[in-house]
């Protein structure tokens, strides 16, 4: 096959690209440049878009002899990702960037350019593993090192990008013997540390960042039954499970900590309320996708395991799709879940598919 | 084997520049010091001036050695405007062109940004030619403003040739100095700096068949910018440290050699190009070449293919072993639109589709027939890809 290696500058993607080359596949490797004004040394745990970046890719490009090009996709990963992470939190949800840059760009502008200049597939450094059912069906599974499983974030791939997708390192059981590897193949960039923020909020101060883009616009922090206990400066500021800096003078009726439970972007409130409204018993959204094969009855429920956060525990659950829309119910609690994060559904190790979640319900407003 | 059409981004050294540095390499003295071995590594310095200054008209107490186009051009612009700006604070405007290389707009843009500078940029007429007219009537309304003008010899993405004596000849009418990045121009098109009327001119060893690393700035007696670099004095204290006799001799070797050759070698290189023109606009009806129009030089030929990107192009001629280029890339790797064609009134698509073939000494028929083959394989493809 042609494989276009997508390469970050980081261990992981150095390390697939490596296998692929071992498979005997023709593999090409691209760096993506994601930002307009790409910094020239990495700042923090920030993981892509600065030269030094770019360089390290090439330095493992070239080490593993292939051929090694730069794309410029911060056109529409500005567009696609981050403008949509603004709209989100400027809605009062809570979005995942990096899904949407592997929904919108990794496996689609890019696949799609690859595609359209001959390759084959697109190999990444994702932790995931693809697996074929024995009837010519290709699902999408955990990985084997599970501290580091990113299944979640591939979650919103369909069965026609899974065709065209490489993951050659979900089969290793830690990051530990990946880095090991690109060490016993002399890449330079074996202990070069993990990305674990927003590549494009270097700072990883979210709240910060998000302060450039959005203006204040102040409003009132209500309980939910709607009596006034405060003022914000703006909702785009809160999140939901969040308890400090609320700034409410008065403490609740019972004494108890509050929390932010809702945002309110038309109105401009936030409502806060008792821990135990965070506890989510229901999830359902429009926007859902099957990652692979779709179940055969999708409209009659189903037992699943369901994940809200890339690195987040899952909760049995059941599922079901009605009039366009996925509902989830979930056997065991979740606490703080937004809207506009990502529920993915899983049977066993294998991802069914995705939600972005539209609205919860929590066990007090079911009245439970 | 790749086949090697990029002469314009580097070109190949030399035999005589590679025996000239190697030979000069195995001496050892610096050229400062008093005993025999100084006064040897000397002479091979000094006589390296000596051809340097005759390969481009110029007298040899004009020819500053240093590294190279960038570093001339930052020396030209900031010390030419430093020196005028300090006789009279009134001088304060650079007239340029936004066509012009990077190592010209930046120092310029960094004066703007920092040093209080204004910068004022010449009409240019379709082809990218500069507008003379438009030129003389910016000098006139602004004469007692200008500090400097610095417009290019030869554009090294077009090739376009710009009328420097004339530019100079217009300039002189008010003592404004004028600087010229040469680095395109040299050993492609006869250039005489003394007859130029120029303040200073910009020149680099590497897009002749020297190494990398090594150019001049040559500057008229006349002129005395201020110093980026302060040390020991060398050469006319313009550029202090000690000085690079190896790479200043094979500099002098490959500038003697190319200008030599220059009538006969660009001779040869326009028919290759003129053929190569011919054929594509066989195989590819709508492309367009960038300064038809213009007076341009013979090695050069820039090529707008609409519907496609520059990177899908680059790529799919890489995979086929043809080594050409498009505009300049960031130090991250990314190709932008060519700012020269957008400089010229080119609209994004299609400043983002061009694609420049520059000849070069080893260049044959056969190369440039590698070539069309080449891209009559991979244009369809480029015409269906996505962009990014």
């Amino acid at each position: 096959m042609r494989v276009l290696a997508a390469m970050s500058g980081g261990v992981d993607s150095a390390v697939a690209a490596a296998r692929a080359v071992e498979m005997g596949h023709e593999v090409i490797g691209v760096h993506l440049a994601l930002s307009r004004m790409p910094g020239t040394l990495r700042t923090g745990s920030r993981g892509c878009c600065t030269i030094e970046d770019s360089m390290d890719a090439q330095r493992a490009a070239n080490k593993l002899g292939i051929p090694y090009y730069v794309w410029d996709f911060s056109e529409r990963f500005k567009l696609d990702v981050v403008d949509d992470f603004i709209a989100e939190y400027q809605a009062g949800r809570t979005p995942n960037p990096c899904m949407r840059c592997n929904e919108r760009i990794k496996f689609a502008a890019l696949l799609e350019r690859g595609l359209s200049l001959g390759f084959d597939a697109v190999c990444t450094g994702h932790y995931a593993s693809i697996e074929d059912d024995g009837q010519g069906n290709l699902e999408l599974h955990r990985s084997l090192a599970m501290a580091k499983d990113q299944s979640y974030v591939l979650g919103v791939l369909t069965a026609e990008q899974l065709k065209h997708s490489m993951f050659p390192l979900g089969a290793t059981a830690s990051k530990d013997l990946i880095r090991q590897e690109a060490a016993d193949r002399g890449l330079s960039v074996a202990n070069k540390p993990d990305s674990y923020d927003i590549c494009f909020i270097p700072e990883g101060d979210t709240r910060e960042w998000l302060k450039d883009f959005v203006p204040s616009d102040p409003g009132k922090i209500v309980d939910l039954e709607g009596n006034e206990l405060g003022d914000h400066d703006g909702h785009v500021g809160f999140t939901i499970g969040q308890r400090k800096g609320l700034r409410i003078g008065k403490p609740a009726a019972d004494g108890k900590p509050r929390y932010v439970l809702e945002i309110r972007p038309k109105t401009k409130e936030v409502v806060v309320g008792p821990e135990q409204a965070l506890e989510i018993s229901e999830l359902s959204g429009a926007r859902y996708s099957w990652c692979g094969k779709a179940p055969e009855s999708p409209e009659q429920e189903f037992e699943c395991e369901v994940q809200v956060r890339a690195h987040g525990d899952t909760v049995p659950a059941t599922a079901s799709v009605a009039d366009g829309m996925m509902r989830i119910q979930l056997n065991e609690p979740l606490y703080g879940v937004a809207t506009g994060q990502t529920a993915v559904v899983y049977l066993g190790t294998r991802v069914l598919g995705q939600m972005t979640i539209d609205s919860t319900r929590s066990k007090v407003q079911a009245g439970v | 084997m790749s086949v090697f059409l990029d002469h314009a981004s580097t070109t190949g050294i030399r035999e005589s520049a590679r025996i000239t540095l190697s030979e000069a390499l195995e001496l050892v003295g610096n050229p400062s010091s008093v005993h025999s071995q100084g006064r040897t590594t000397r002479e091979l310095l000094e006589t390296a001036r000596d051809q340097v200054a005759a390969a481009c008209g110029a007298n040899r107490s004009e020819i500053i050695f240093n590294s190279g186009g960038t570093e001339s051009d930052n020396q030209a612009i900031k010390g030419i405007y430093w020196a005028r700006n300090n006789q009279d604070s009134n001088r304060n405007l650079i007239i340029t062109a936004n066509t012009e290389h990077h190592a010209v707009i930046d120092p310029v843009s960094w004066l703007q940004a920092n040093q209080g500078a204004d910068v004022a940029y010449v009409q240019l007429l379709e082809g990218g030619m500069v507008d003379i007219p438009a030129l003389e009537r910016l000098i006139q309304d602004n004469h007692a403003r200008v500090a400097l003008i610095t417009l290019m010899w030869v554009n090294n993405e077009t090739g376009v040739i710009t009328d420097i004596p004339r530019i100079c000849e217009i300039a002189s009418e008010y003592g404004i100095p004028v600087h010229s990045d040469a680095v395109a121009a040299f050993g492609h098109i006869e250039i005489d700096f003394g007859a130029s009327g120029l303040a200073a001119m910009s020149l680099s060893g590497h897009k002749i068949g020297a190494p990398i690393g090594v150019g001049a700035l040559v500057v008229a007696r006349s002129e005395k910018p201020t110093s980026l670099i302060h040390g020991g004095g060398q050469e006319r204290s313009l550029r202090s440290g000690t000085m690079n006799y190896p790479m200043a001799a094979s500099f002098a070797a490959a500038a003697t050699e190319s200008v030599a050759q220059l009538v006969p070698e660009m001779a040869r290189l326009k028919i290759l190009r003129d053929y190569l023109e011919t054929e594509v606009a066989k195989i590819v009806p709508g492309v367009i070449f960038t300064s038809a129009s213009a007076v341009r030089a013979d090695y050069n030929s820039h090529l707008i293919f609409p519907g496609t990107q520059s990177d899908a192009m680059l790529f799919l001629l890489d995979q086929e072993g043809i080594c050409v280029s498009a505009g300049s890339a960031c130090q991250a790797g990314v190709l932008g639109p060519s700012h020269v064609l957008e400089g010229m009134g080119y609209p994004p698509e299609l400043a983002s589709a061009c694609i420049r073939v520059t000849l070069g000494v080893t260049s044959t028929r056969a190369d440039v027939d590698a070539f069309l083959t080449a891209l009559a394989k991979v244009h369809p493809v480029a015409l269906n890809a996505t962009p990014a």
